[in-house]
């Protein structure tokens, strides 16, 4: 009974009401279980968090449209998710977080893992999130790759393992490659290297985001870019490695190379569309969102290849019952399509690209994942023109894409010591 | 119980003690656990409780600490400055220039007008305005005064103080009007029928006088201006820092202890500066 009074949605008015219905079903019908079950199952409101990128209110409204239950929707920076999914455990159902984070808080135990034989679409989950590896022929990308942490040995595992173990801790649902985004407008020449970000050229035009385990990486792509160093993982870097990292950053700052830096989606876009800024760290439906407002700009592909992150729904440890059964049914109504179609017009990847296909037209198919040339216009989910016929967009094919990443979002070994320095150099 | 009563020193127990429980309940405890929770460790994502001297260690062993605290006494500085020269002027023409008690207050509300507003939309508005390609910029270059944008008006230590001066300046005008409306009149024009000019009267009549509502006025925006992160967040673009940033940086990282030890140093270093500034008017007294 305290394992049920803990369990954080199924309150005692839940129970009443769910009580109350079932009465009322099983006086008013004798078809029996099934009946129950779906008139329990509206009662159900599960509590999502995550970032703005897939906490979208379209989402919830077609859950309630489809399933039937209510999801309630919280959209947070990065850094506040991960503080809400170590620290808050009763605050939430569902976690729709970043692997990065989700290696971080995993060990706190407020996430259970999840059953990979109740995923119906579990064979069609792209590569890259179970064994790693995008083609046979890939090569696994330095940092926190999604499948390192995406298994854990059982059902209430608190380790990662490395096979696919039938246990996930995340199931996968969102992915895509990250660069730099561009004013080709307002710097009107081509870039194509990541050193770009630090050039004086662009002094107090430049930014980058305040994002410490996403920032590092960002930079260490602009120091290799540099030539100053090669690192041997850019995703463990040493404290030494970590010093000459910062200590760079920080010079261009003192320097005045940065106008500012952001630290939510909205900012990234405001700094862009207003002129602040002419070359960023940026994330793709940030792109979107500068471009529906008329304004040229390009997510640059550079030669030395993409950033990289993955997201995915985690299940709180306190859910059971019938809530759990929900969070499953949810899931399985996530990767069956709609909301990959749904993402993939805003520029993400779906993690299973087969089901969202028949959520997208040939031509939005052939533009967002095949990298051809719109043959009509190109809409964003909210209906913004994106891209007219003949246009392509900006690094082409998933593919093209995804094949050129070199680091994935990190946490490191030392990363108490990094998120000192980051602290530092913000202040600095 | 009739005795108990009338022990006055147990009935003035009794009187003080609702409001000493709830600044018990309510300021000492949280204080407390703050102090406590600053000398604990912090892994990534859990918090040992123990007790060591890391974090203050780490925090005195950092230069950036002194340019974050150094910049904290810069902001409050300028500042108070600004806000004490604004707010003393208005008041000071409030008080003095306007004759009629009903205008008095009608141009009082006035000031409060934007105060209405939250301060978070008062603080971003400046944004659009003073941004490279915004309102004040553009008027600047179709007026012929600059030929190109001046980058310093946003994201800067101006941008930062600007709008701490817009926030925070009614907070130096209320008790400084408050305390001028008190002066007796008479006594300016004893010091004016004694041979005083205006400037010796407001010098040493007017400016003594009101040195208690100064002061107030001073604790608030000092305070405020101290404790403040958000509004050097967005006006420098988190370019620059205070220690409120850093604290807040700590908590968005987790490092709840560090930042409970940056929290305990902040609040001793206020209270010393309060102190300090005590010395120089006793409030109740004067009040």
């Amino acid at each position: 009974m305290t394992k049920f009074t803990q369990r954080n949605g199924l309150s005692r008015r839940t129970l009443l009401k769910g009580a109350a219905s079932t009465a009322i079903a099983a006086g008013s019908t004798t078809l029996g279980a099934p009946m129950l079950w779906a008139q329990n199952i509206k009662d159900v409101t599960l509590r999502q968090f995550g970032t703005g990128v897939s906490n979208l209110n379209d989402v919830a409204n077609k859950v309630q449209e489809d399933l039937g239950f209510t999801l309630e929707m919280t959209a947070l920076d990065t850094d506040s998710v991960t503080q809400r999914a170590a620290t808050q455990p009763n605050s939430f159902d569902i976690a729709d977080i970043e692997y990065f984070i989700c290696k971080k808080v995993w060990a706190a135990g407020n996430l259970q893992a999840m059953d990979t034989s109740k995923i119906d679409n579990y064979d069609k989950i792209a590569g890259t999130f179970r064994s790693g590896l995008l083609t046979p022929e890939s090569t696994i990308a330095q940092g926190t790759a999604p499948h390192t942490v995406g298994f854990t040995s059982g059902q209430n595992g608190t380790d990662f393992v490395q096979e696919e173990s039938g246990w996930m801790t995340l199931i996968p649902t969102i992915y895509n490659a990250d660069t730099l985004g561009i004013r080709p407008d307002l710097i009107g020449r081509p870039i194509s290297n990541w050193s770009e970000l630090l050039n004086p050229e662009f002094k107090g035009k430049a930014s980058i985001l305040d994002i410490s385990s996403i920032g590092i990486m960002d930079m260490a792509m602009v120091v290799e870019s540099m030539g100053e160093y090669t690192y041997p993982d850019k995703g463990n870097m040493t404290k030494e490695e970590i010093d000459l990292t910062i200590g760079i950053f920080t010079e261009a700052k003192k320097n005045g190379q940065f106008r500012a830096f952001w630290k939510s989606f909205d900012e990234s876009v405001n700094l862009m569309a207003s002129g602040e800024v002419v070359i960023q760290s940026m994330w793709s439906p940030a792109i979107t969102a500068v471009k529906s407002q008329g304004i040229p700009c390009v997510y640059q592909p550079l030669e030395e290849g993409y950033r990289s992150w993955g997201g995915g729904l985690g299940i709180s440890a306190a859910l059971s019952g019938i809530e759990l059964e929900a969070a499953y049914e949810y899931i399985n109504w996530y990767l069956s399509g709609w909301v990959g179609g749904y993402l993939m017009r805003q520029g993400y990847y779906s993690a299973v690209p087969e089901t969202s296909k028949e959520f997208m037209s040939a031509d939005e198919w052939g533009f967002w994942y095949e990298g051809k040339a719109a043959e009509g216009d190109i809409l964003s989910p909210t209906g913004d023109k994106l891209a007219g016929a003949g246009e392509v967009r900006d690094g082409g094919s998933f593919l093209d894409r995804m094949g050129s990443v070199v680091c994935w979002n990190s946490v490191m070994d030392e990363n108490q010591y990094m998120v000192r320095k980051w602290n530092e150099f913000i202040a600095a | 119980m009739k005795k108990l009563r009338k022990n006055p020193a147990i009935s003035n127990l009794l009187m003080v003690s609702p409001l000493a429980a709830v600044l018990f309940v309510f300021l000492v405890l949280p204080i407390v656990l703050i102090v406590i929770v600053s000398f604990w460790r912090a892994t990534e994502f859990s918090i040992i409780p123990a007790f060591e001297f890391d974090n203050y260690a780490f925090l005195f062993g950092s230069p950036v600490t002194y340019t974050v605290f150094f910049n904290t006494f810069k902001y409050a500085a300028i500042t108070w400055a600004c806000t004490l020269s604004i707010g003393f002027t208005v008041a000071y023409y409030l008080a003095f220039h306007i004759r009629s008690q009903t205008w008095q207050i009608a141009l009082f509300l006035l000031c409060t007008i934007p105060f209405w507003t939250s301060n978070i939309i008062r603080m971003i508005s400046w944004i659009p305005f003073l941004g490279r390609n915004g309102i004040a910029n553009s008027t600047l270059m179709s007026w012929g005064v600059i030929d190109e944008p001046i980058e310093w008006l946003l994201f800067s230590d101006f941008a930062v103080i600007l709008a701490f001066v817009h926030l925070y300046t009614l907070f130096m005008v209320v008790p400084i009007f408050n305390t001028m409306m008190r002066i007796d009149k008479p006594l300016i024009e004893a010091a004016r029928d004694a041979g005083a000019n205006g400037a010796q009267i407001l010098w040493n009549v007017i400016i003594p006088l009101t040195k208690p509502g100064i002061m107030i006025g001073t604790i608030f925006v000092v305070t405020l201006v101290m404790g403040d992160f958000i509004t050097v967040r967005f006006m420098s673009g988190s370019q620059s820092a205070n220690v409120g940033r850093l604290i807040s940086n700590d908590i968005a990282l987790l490092q709840y202890p560090s930042a409970s030890a940056t929290a305990i140093v902040l609040l001793l270093t206020v209270l010393l500066t309060i102190g300090i500034l005590l010395r120089f008017v006793d409030i109740r007294k004067e009040l």
